[in-house]
Parts: C-alpha cells; sequence; structure tokens
C-alpha cells in the first residue's frame, strides 16, 4: 500500500507536490477512493495524494446562485448545505461518498445530465495545483465569463492526470417546488426512440430521462420538476402520450424515483461499461450488447442522451465482451462518442482495450506532456496509458 | 484613430510571403487568394474598429481541407495566421496580423446535416448563426445562442469568442451548444474533437477547450450544433421602473423567487430616451429603468411563472408592465433594446461599449459606482445589459472633436472593469479579451495562472503561428525552437510592399 499524504489546503498540496518532484517519485489523486477501480490499470505509485482534507464551502450567495466549494467536500454534504437555501448542484454521483472533486475528475454525471449538461458545463471557476507544485486559476465567480483559457475543462474527465483540483466554483439551479416521475414499461429497445422523442415535448420539458434494461424487459422513467400545478399537468399530458405511444397500460405517475434511478448496473468487482451514442443508436447499440452478452447484461442510464451504462458480473467470458465492445465501437459516428470499460477485474482489464477510439489522442498526449512533463501523476489509468 | 499594430507582438522579420501566395493560388485556385491591397485593407478590422491592420495576405478557402493547405503553407513558412469569420467580434480577436494570412471562412457556408433525431445540426464555421434556426424552425427547433449580430455573425466566430447573447441566463452560451468540431492545429493536423452527435468521448474536453479559445489553439473547419425544441410559450414582459435600483430589486426578486427566465435585460433612462428617438420603442414615459423579462417553456409554467413576475415588479414599485404573447408583440418589446448600442449614435458623437460581469447581488452597488465614476470624469455612460446574469455594457459616451473626452472615456471605460473585478466579476462576460483586454488579463489572473494557460497553448499550436499577439500579455516560447522559413522564401523588412 502506497504511502497517504493528507494536505489540509491548497498550499499544502503544493508543497507535497513539490516534495515529490524533488525526490522523483510518483503520486495517485484520489478523493474518498470511491472510484479507485474506475480507468485503465494504474502503474505503480509511490504516493496517494488524498483531497479528503480538503472541505468546506467557501463561499455561496444564493443571490448570485453561485457557490465555491473545497474539492474533498463530499458532494452530498454539499448538497444539503445548498438545498437549505432552495438551491442544488446539477451534478450527480453514484456513489454516497464521492467527493466534489473525484466527481469531476472521473467525470460522474447523473439523470440530471438532460437539463443540465455534464459537471464541465455547471463548473465556471477552478483552482487547482500542477504537478510542479505551481497553484493556477482559470474562470472565475461569475456565471458569464470568456476571459482566458477555461482549464476547468482540461481538469473535469481528466483522471487526475494533469493536476489536483483543490477548489471549484460552480454555478447553482433553484430546486424545483415539485417532481414527479412517469413510469413506462419498455417492451422492447426499440420502442426506446419513439419515447424519448414523445417525452422531449416543448409541452413536457422533462429533467430527466432514464431507461433500465434486464433480462427481456425494461422500464423508461421520465423526470419531470417545476411548479406544483405544472408539475402534475405536464407529467398527466406525458403519462397518456407514452401509454398511446407504447400502446401498454402500465405507464402510471408516481412520486418517487424507481430504485435503480441513478444507480450504477455494476457494483465493485463486477465489469462496467459507459457507451455513450447518438440517441437514435441506442437500440442497436443495446442489441449489439445483448447480442454477444445475452441476459447476463443489464442496462441502464439516461436514454434522454444517449449515455448508458452496461454492468456485467465478473464472470463474463472476455471473448464475449470483446465482441461486444468492437461490435458498439463500429456503431460510433466518426464524429464522436464513445464506448469504454469504466471498470473490470484485473484480469480482464488486461485482455481488452479499456478506452476504444480516442480521436485526438495526439492532441492529449501533448496536453499531458505539458502539464505533467515529469509523468508524476496516475500513469496508464487515462485514455493511451496517460 | 488608434495606432494600429499591436505593441505586444515582438517584431518579426516580415515573411516570406509572395512565395506563401504563390504556392497557394496553385493549391486553391487564384480567386481564393487575395494579394491586392485595397482589398486587403477590407479585413483591416473587425466590430472593433479603432484597431486596424492590413493583413499581409488574405485567403478564402472553401473546404476544411482548403484550409489545411492554408495552414500547412504557414507553417512552412513559418508565418502567423488568424482566423476571421464575418468580423463582427468586438475586442479585435480577428485584428489581422501585418505579416501574416487572414483565414477568412464566409466561402464555408453550407450546413452539411441536420439531424433532428439527435438534435444536431454539422455546420461549416461560416455559417450564420441565424441560419441555423430558420433551417429548422419549421420543424419547430432552433439554435439556442443569440448574439445581439446573430444574423451576420457566423458559428466559427462563436465557436472562438464562446459567444452568448440574452438567453444566457437559462441555455448558456456557445460551448454548451456545440458539441463537436473538426479542428485543424496549427501543424495542419485535422481532427475530430468532441461528442459530435452523441453526448460523450473519452479523454480530455478537447471540444471544450477550444471553445472560447479566440483562435490561439487552431482553427475550426466544422461545427457540431445541439438544437432546441422552440419552447411551448413565450412570455414577454416589460416594466417600467422609476429607478435602476428598483429595476435591479425586482431583478433580485425574481431570482429569489426561483425562476429562471431566458432573459432579463436592463436599460437606464439615457439609453430608453436614445431608443426611443431612434427606433420609437414607446417604453414607459419617464422611466428611469426598464426591464425585459422573458419567459418560456411549457405554457402551465410560463403562465405561473409570469403572475410571479408581474408580483414581483409590482411589489419593487413597477408603473406600467406590458405584456407580449405573440411575435409581433414580442418584436416590438424587443426593438429598443436590441437597436439600444446603435442608438447611442443619436446621442452621442462617439462612444465604447464596454464588457463587464459582476455578480448579481453587487448590480446596486456596482451601478451606483458606475454613476458617480461618470459624473466625477464629466462623462456620461447609458447602461444596457444582462441583469439576469450581471453581465454590464456601460456605454461610454464621448464626442471626438472635444479634446480630452476621449481619454476621459477610456479611463471611466477602464475603471468600470476595475469595479468589476473588484466585485469578483470578470473583465469580459461575452465579447472577448482580444487585444483590447490583454492588459485587463493580469489584473484577473496571477502570472501562474497566465503561464498556466499558455502550456494549454502551447499543446496546441508550438510554434505560436495561430491568432499570435492575443489574449495573453505576455505569450510564453514553448520550448521548441521555430521552424526552419525555406530557403527559397525572401524576406522582407516590415511596410515594404512586394506585390
Amino acid at each position: 500500500m502506497a504511502e497517504v499524504l493528507r494536505p489540509q489546503d491548497a498550499a499544502g498540496v503544493a508543497e507535497t507536490l513539490r516534495e515529490l518532484g524533488g525526490s522523483g517519485r510518483t503520486a495517485v489523486i484520489r478523493g474518498a477512493t470511491t472510484k479507485a477501480a474506475w480507468g485503465g490499470s494504474l502503474s505503480t505509485v509511490d504516493v496517494a495524494l488524498e483531497t479528503t482534507g480538503l472541505v468546506g464551502v467557501v463561499g455561496h450567495e444564493p443571490g448570485d446562485r453561485v457557490v465555491t466549494v473545497r474539492s474533498g467536500t463530499p458532494l452530498r454534504s454539499l448538497q444539503a448545505t445548498l438545498a437549505l437555501a432552495g438551491q442544488r448542484l446539477a451534478v450527480e454521483s453514484g456513489f454516497v461518498d464521492a467527493t466534489v472533486g473525484g466527481v469531476l475528475a472521473t467525470g460522474e454525471a447523473g439523470p440530471l445530465r438532460l437539463r443540465h449538461g455534464a459537471a464541465r458545463d455547471v463548473l465556471i471557476g477552478v483552482e487547482f495545483v500542477r504537478a510542479d507544485g505551481v497553484v493556477a486559476h482559470s474562470g472565475g465567480r461569475v456565471v458569464k465569463n470568456v476571459a482566458g483559457y477555461d482549464l476547468g475543462r482540461l481538469l473535469c474527465g481528466s483522471y487526475g492526470t494533469v493536476g489536483v483540483i483543490t477548489q471549484a466554483t460552480f454555478r447553482l439551479h433553484p430546486l424545483p417546488a415539485a417532481w414527479a416521475w412517469v413510469v413506462a414499461p419498455l417492451l422492447t429497445v426499440a420502442d426506446i426512440v419513439p419515447l424519448v422523442a414523445a417525452a422531449e415535448s416543448p409541452s413536457v420539458v422533462p429533467a430527466a430521462i432514464e431507461l433500465d434494461w434486464a433480462r427481456g424487459a425494461g422500464t423508461i422513467a421520465v423526470l419531470v420538476e417545476g411548479s406544483r400545478a405544472g408539475v402534475v399537468a405536464r407529467a398527466e399530458s406525458l403519462r397518456s402520450a407514452l401509454a398511446s405511444q407504447a400502446d401498454v397500460t402500465g405507464t402510471v405517475v408516481v412520486d418517487a424515483p424507481p430504485p435503480w434511478w441513478g444507480a450504477y448496473p455494476f457494483g465493485p468487482g463486477d465489469v462496467g461499461l459507459r457507451v455513450s451514442v447518438p440517441v437514435s443508436a441506442q437500440p442497436r447499440a443495446i442489441g449489439v450488447l445483448l447480442e454477444h452478452l445475452g441476459d447476463a447484461v443489464t442496462v441502464r442510464g439516461s436514454a434522454g442522451t444517449g449515455v448508458l451504462h452496461a454492468g456485467l458480473p465478473a464472470t463474463v467470458a472476455v471473448a464475449s465482451l470483446q465482441a461486444a465492445l468492437r461490435g458498439v465501437r463500429a456503431l460510433l459516428p466518426r464524429t464522436g462518442g464513445s464506448c469504454v470499460v469504466v471498470t473490470a477485474p484485473a484480469q480482464t482489464r488486461a485482455a481488452v482495450d479499456m478506452w476504444g477510439p480516442v480521436p485526438g489522442l495526439q492532441l492529449m498526449r501533448r496536453l499531458k506532456a505539458q502539464f505533467d512533463p515529469a509523468g508524476r501523476f496516475a500513469s496508464g489509468r487515462f485514455v493511451g496509458g496517460l | 484613430m488608434r495606432a494600429a499594430t499591436d505593441p505586444q507582438v515582438p517584431p518579426t522579420p516580415r515573411a516570406p510571403v509572395p512565395a506563401l501566395a504563390q504556392r497557394l493560388r496553385t493549391q486553391l485556385g487564384a480567386a481564393a487568394v487575395v494579394t491586392d491591397e485595397a482589398a486587403r485593407r477590407t479585413y483591416e478590422c473587425d466590430g472593433l474598429a479603432h484597431y486596424r491592420t492590413v493583413p499581409a495576405l488574405v485567403v478564402l478557402p472553401e473546404s476544411a481541407e482548403q484550409v489545411r493547405k492554408v495552414v500547412l503553407a504557414c507553417r512552412d513558412a513559418g508565418v502567423p495566421w488568424v482566423a476571421r469569420g464575418s468580423g463582427t467580434g468586438l475586442s479585435g480577436g480577428a485584428l489581422p496580423h501585418a505579416d501574416g494570412v487572414l483565414i477568412v471562412t464566409s466561402r464555408m457556408r453550407e450546413i452539411l446535416q441536420v439531424d433532428l433525431v439527435n438534435g444536431r445540426a454539422v455546420v461549416e464555421p461560416g455559417v450564420v448563426n441565424l441560419a441555423i434556426s430558420r433551417a429548422v424552425a419549421e420543424d419547430g427547433w432552433f439554435y439556442a445562442p443569440d448574439p445581439s449580430s446573430q444574423a451576420v455573425c457566423s458559428i466559427g466566430g462563436n465557436v472562438a469568442e464562446n459567444s452568448g447573447g440574452a438567453k444566457c441566463v437559462k441555455y448558456g452560451f456557445t460551448v454548451h451548444h456545440v458539441t463537436g468540431l473538426e479542428l485543424c492545429t496549427s501543424q495542419g493536423e485535422l481532427v475530430w474533437v468532441g461528442s459530435g452527435l452523441a453526448a460523450e468521448t473519452p479523454g480530455y474536453d478537447v471540444a471544450g477547450m477550444v471553445v472560447g479559445s479566440e483562435g490561439t489553439l487552431g482553427i475550426v473547419t466544422k461545427v457540431v450544433v445541439r438544437l432546441m425544441r422552440r419552447p411551448e410559450q413565450v412570455t414577454t414582459l416589460l416594466a417600467g421602473f422609476a429607478s435602476m435600483a428598483q429595476a435591479g430589486a425586482a431583478t433580485s426578486a425574481i431570482i429569489a423567487a426561483g425562476l429562471t427566465p431566458a432573459a432579463i435585460e436592463m436599460m437606464d433612462a439615457l439609453a430608453i430616451g436614445a431608443a426611443e428617438q431612434a427606433v420609437a420603442c414607446r417604453y414607459p414615459e419617464g422611466a428611469g429603468a426598464v426591464l425585459i423579462v422573458e419567459l418560456d417553456g411549457p405554457a402551465v409554467e410560463v403562465v405561473e411563472e409570469e403572475q410571479t413576475v408581474r408580483r414581483v415588479c409590482e411589489e419593487n414599485g413597477a408603473s406600467e408592465i406590458r405584456v407580449a404573447v405573440d411575435e409581433a408583440e414580442r418584436a416590438e418589446i424587443w426593438k429598443g433594446r436590441k437597436s439600444a448600442f446603435a442608438a447611442m449614435g443619436r446621442i452621442s458623437r462617439n462612444y465604447i461599449v464596454q464588457d463587464g460581469v459582476i455578480p448579481r447581488t453587487a448590480l446596486a452597488e456596482v451601478l451606483a459606482d458606475i454613476s458617480e465614476l461618470a459624473d466625477r470624469a464629466g462623462i456620461r455612460v447609458a447602461n444596457v445589459f444582462h441583469a439576469g446574469d450581471g453581465n454590464l455594457h456601460p456605454l461610454v459616451l464621448y464626442d471626438e472633436t472635444v479634446p480630452g473626452e476621449l481619454d476621459a472615456a477610456e479611463v471611466v471605460s477602464g475603471a468600470i472593469l476595475d469595479l468589476c473585478l473588484t466585485h469578483g466579476g470578470s473583465i469580459t462576460g461575452e465579447h472577448g479579451v482580444g487585444v483590447d483586454k490583454m492588459d485587463k488579463m493580469p489584473r484577473m489572473f496571477s502570472s501562474d495562472d497566465l503561464t498556466t494557460m499558455q502550456l494549454l497553448r502551447c499543446a496546441f499550436d508550438p510554434p505560436g503561428l495561430a491568432n499570435p499577439g492575443k489574449v495573453f500579455p505576455t505569450p510564453r516560447l514553448c520550448g521548441e525552437p521555430p521552424r526552419p522559413r525555406s530557403a527559397d522564401a525572401p524576406g522582407y523588412p516590415p511596410g515594404v510592399q512586394v506585390w
């Protein structure tokens, strides 16, 4: 087990990194370690640099709908603080203990991404420490700001390969007065596209459209948020539209999410995939997964954006997994999309291409070389072995 | 007129442009290469006309492959280049380089693909912002970012500047509506970045970094934009107030009520008066401020929100509230706001458009401070701004024929940015840094911050050929030796005309 360092502020992180540099040691950056098993196989590191000492809200001005928070703060406790002011951060994690920094670094996004985008879309400012121990900032504390490069975009989803996020400033949203879920059975994956189109009606404007598919049957659940009267009317109009669209009778309006809502379809030790395809390509992508993996696979995620997770037991045959990855990756348009193995047991990792095709990899290598020329951070974990 | 060239750029020997022009004529055809001095002069500035530089060469490529050929020719010759769309930028971001090539995308105007099932369009960079919304309007869709120049400005320019508009409060900026880019780096790499028709792609968010980089990381040759369904209902309210303080308080109350209108715009008495003269917008007579609030979304929600906005405005002393529910009425309300900048010509010979941002909660204090600044300097400042997100556009009025007025106006304009920074805001909300605000960057960012941003630049553009001398006051050298100039290309000293 590597030595664990737990600095208490940005200056402490900077000092730690300068010391590591001086002694030529490498580090993995981590928060609450909820996603320590995500990403490619980490090369041996000397030190774990933990952000859990960097906690607390630095500033929250409800009238500005902006919050600045230290990166090791648990997302859950940040949300609790914001809720007292009737606000929320439109960022979600599938792990109860996840830290703000960890969610940013791994690019986690939950159901609300349909309406609010990924975490990077609500991140308006960031403080981080470079591999050489220099503390840097980009963005600011106001929502509208185009001064300088947006380095938050570099850090989000970077898996700790370019810097240690120490503080983040986010744009906030008001908590809705009311919400409801419209839940419909999904009889066949081919129905996903028409159901999403129906749910996206301008008279509904859902906050999230999620699906769950396992063992030959599925569910689609649509979150409607707004005023009390508005939600009742919109949810009912959606219920009737989905019921007629899917020709089913089991479409209902409920006041609580289905049990699988926002949860990954894989647990510790399982194989987890993340697939991002155009909305219209979801039936084909799921079809490919089912063809190669059969009933072993559970698919769940944001049908409204085409970002799906798939879960498989650790015992899945590597050849089947490889065939499924090849099949889904062949569906990806030239303009982008992804089919990534998020997590897998060691023997599976070694046998598969975790990240798949990475357009712009040469540029990414140059970015890594600029920000971490000595390879101080977490090598092996990210795309192209970065 | 102001001195044209940028003092921050170190003097370089005049680049071997004639040979480069010859190479590009062969590769792109003579019509795509502009060498005539008078023709080049038409590109000497963008929307910020007091910076002027005639480019050494203008090239009008018709395809991504042609752009790549231009960039490769520049790389081989060590010649800098600047990308330009429609030239409507307000920070000098597309100001040409005297020894460089101006790559104009106005011949790349095709909407290549519209995919409404996936809510995307793939367009060339020269496509005009509004053309996208027009192309999908009949099907009930639109492209959300709406800078006030949207009838003219190009999507490539929007990407470079991360353009906003009136509806950022709810819909965000260009970066939230561009999902993919085909990017040509200064090395001539032509690569798709971003997620395109999908929502995610593995690796660093390269597309997100390129949006708003003001043409310094490369030139985009195709853009994938996210389309949205037109809202079921749009309701626009115009409220007149006796004072800016009242209108500001109403804005805060709308936000505190948990609403997120598509737009909250404010104008002060001076701006209202100018708009009245220019377009007879018939805003409430004698109003010290007007607020325009646009609500959109499902009808059932908008109706309820309208009641809240009405109540809040009344509680904060609104003298008159008008509501537009159809396009004609809406256009009537927006007419005054949209013509406000141009209308300044009615009340002042000259004016500076400033663009700064403050936290919304500092609005009342900053407006009072601006007013005091203006009074002290004996300069008039009209305020027209996006109140919903604290993005101020003070219009600093002056008369260039009055000795000292320009200087006084510039001092006030600069002091307004200082006020924004003092209150934790930004030196630019949507116009960009360009050449105009480079000197303010060190006020907003530490030298470590700026050096760190240069690392990004060095990854994309090691020789520093893409729009050099913009955004950053002191560019860092990227540690790579500059590319050798081709031996047969003669170098000319600056200013020598060789055509």
